[in-house]
């Protein structure tokens, strides 16, 4: 997957994320300094707590930076109307979908919202970007069943689905593999990889699973205590950026391997 | 889009059976009046100048009022389980009804309370309308406020009925200070009650609920995009203030003038939307919305033909039958299904 366009979709400039009360400011990462590129399937990585969601929230403008400034297709993300940044960005959550009654061609059309007209309704257009979406996640045989009759891997193809239909150069995905087992979150990733390379949008998403991100990724992000540093995934290896990912009393980074092992 | 054809035959089936209730409800009464008098009487070539008067002032007017209080509550109903992602929700539950009472009651008992002046001015049908639908606007608002700070659904739920049971102790401490009259005044209030409203009144009523009806129209795409949870909707560029408010104003213009010209009326807002999914098995509004009207507005004419007491000159308190109706229709889905769904 070599860069033939070198189109920078999301980049950030001297980022700080963090949170603002009254009395003070709590500063989770700064200076995030991230390019992401067309087509490229990016893993954001770090242990709980060190400030991933808050990454992500700052990233989706669901909350704003501390300092610095969040750039999608070279416009800052603060100026965008919230309809454009909907035909910009779309997103897969970690919550569930408020209503399980939706029927997956129902959730899947929602993701044309902001391009329906004001009551919703699909075009022939709509409904073909739809049915596109259903087969690049390979899901046309669930079209017509309800969400709660699906598993936890199922639907989490529906939300990227969904996302898909969005029809937008960036997809944002927090923990998309948490809750599967371990072939779900394989295969998930792997669809992911697919996608960023058959549709060239730009997919991020924040895990766990390290050595699958290692593994599937064009680039990583890799957040720790101390900085936030993006790379692909051999060159964080070779300057031992794994090894600092944890606290070294139970695993260890294997370098030839590419994983972690617990400390025997 | 699928299934389009299936819906329709639904649909076509709700119009037959409205329009089948509309005049069996019509031919329903303390004076019994032959099917083909009723025809002539609507048609203006009545044989019977009592029977057209009945029909004309009394009947049609009433069965009007049942379409409007019906379908209307279905609605609110179904715009406050999409907004509040839960399917208890309902005009009933959420303590709008008691927020009307509440205002009703400092009206109508309220005057021998206060005395004097404030009597002679709020005294009216009018000021029990706007007291209630002042009440009922207040509750929505708090039960919003409440909503924006706590995240957990059930403690909103909680509140609506905190708010009946501060309706209960002012109204009882109000009863104390009333008299017999009064009392008995907001008791039959309380009964509900379809038929007591003038074609003038009537009127009125429609154009408030035509402007409920407008919004909640113009919220249906708003509504399917929070089916998936307030980030989601966000994600999708919804102003989620912005519809919010506009669901809110048309839950309380309907759920408020209803509660107002026809009193409180139970558990309709809470079923109706229930039962109607049953029927299409969707989510999407846009099915949704014109099938609970049509259903609220069936179910609403039956509850009164039952309230009628057909052959007898008998009417039972409307708001009795619909919790008869209702109440049993609620447990039977939550034991069927096992689980609401909205």
């Amino acid at each position: 997957m070599t860069n033939d366009t070198k189109h920078i979709v999301l980049k950030t400039e001297q980022l700080s994320i963090g949170y603002t009360t009254k009395k003070k400011e709590t500063v989770v990462a700064s200076k995030i300094n991230i390019e992401l590129h067309k087509g490229e399937l990016i893993g954001l990585v770090g242990a709980n707590g060190i400030g991933k969601s808050t990454l992500l929230r700052t990233l989706t403008n669901v909350q704003n930076p501390l300092s610095g400034h969040v750039f999608i297709n070279t416009i800052n993300i603060t100026d965008f109307q919230p309809e454009d940044l909907a035909k910009a960005l779309s997103l897969v959550l970690t919550e569930q979908v408020a209503s399980k009654n939706l029927s997956v061609f129902e959730l899947v059309a929602l993701g044309r919202q902001p391009y329906t007209n004001w009551v919703g309704n699909l075009t022939e257009h709509d409904i073909n970007s739809i049915n596109t979406s259903l087969q690049q996640t390979n899901i046309e045989d669930l079209k017509h069943k309800k969400c709660f009759e699906l598993s936890d891997g199922q639907l989490q193809k529906v939300m990227i689905a969904r996302a898909l239909a969005q029809d937008t150069d960036l997809i944002i995905l927090d923990e998309p593999t948490t809750h599967l087992d371990m072939y779900h979150k394989a295969y998930i990733l792997k669809l992911l990889q697919r996608l960023a390379k058959e549709t060239n949008k730009t997919i991020l998403f924040s895990s766990h699973e390290i050595d699958l991100a290692i593994q599937l990724c064009d680039k990583m992000i890799v957040m720790t205590k101390d900085n936030v540093i993006s790379d692909s995934p051999c060159h964080l290896i070779s300057k031992g950026v794994f090894k600092t990912l944890f606290p070294k009393d139970l695993i260890d980074f294997d370098e030839n391997s590419g994983s972690f092992r617990v400390k025997k | 889009m699928p299934n389009s054809k299936t819906y329709k035959i639904s649909f076509l089936v709700l119009i037959l059976i409205l329009i089948i209730c509309f005049f069996v409800n019509i031919s329903f009464g303390s004076v019994s009046i032959p099917l083909k008098s009723i025809f002539n009487s609507l048609l203006g070539s009545a044989d019977n100048e009592s029977w057209q008067y009945i029909i004309q002032n009394y009947r049609l007017p009433k069965a009007f009022t049942a379409i409007l209080v019906g379908s209307g509550l279905g609605i609110s109903g179904l715009l406050m389980q999409t907004l509040f992602r839960n399917p208890l929700a309902g005009p009933f539950v959420l303590g709008i009804s008691s927020g009307a009472s509440l205002g009703v009651a400092l009206v109508i008992l309220g005057s021998g309370f206060f005395g004097g002046v404030f009597t002679t001015l709020l005294f009216s049908k009018w000021s029990v309308v706007i007291a209630a639908s002042l009440g009922s606007f207040l509750v929505l608002l708090a039960v919003l406020m409440v909503s924006s700070k706590v995240r957990d659904t059930m403690a909103i739920l909680i509140i609506g009925l905190m708010f009946g049971s501060i309706t209960a102790a002012v109204v009882s401490v109000l009863s104390y200070f009333s008299s017999a009259e009064q009392l008995q005044q907001y008791i039959f209030w309380g009964f509900g009650s379809l038929g007591n409203l003038s074609w003038y009144e009537l009127l009125v009523f429609f154009s408030i609920y035509v402007v409920g009806i407008l919004l909640s129209i113009v919220s249906i795409k708003g509504l399917n995009t929070l089916l998936l949870g307030e980030n989601y909707a966000k994600s999708l560029g919804l102003n989620i203030k912005q519809s919010r408010l506009i669901i809110i104003i048309a839950t309380s213009l309907l759920a408020g003038t209803i509660t107002a010209f026809a009193g409180p009326i139970a558990f309709i807002g809470l079923a109706i939307p229930h039962m109607t999914r049953q029927i299409f098995n969707t989510s999407n509004h846009k099915i949704l919305l014109p099938a609970v009207f049509l259903f609220g507005a069936i179910v609403m004419l039956i509850c009164d033909s039952i309230a009628q007491l057909p052959t007898s000159d008998y009417t039972l308190p409307i708001n009795a039958i619909t919790s008869l109706i209702g109440a049993p229709v609620v447990i039977w889905l939550l034991v069927r299904k096992r689980k609401m769904m909205f």
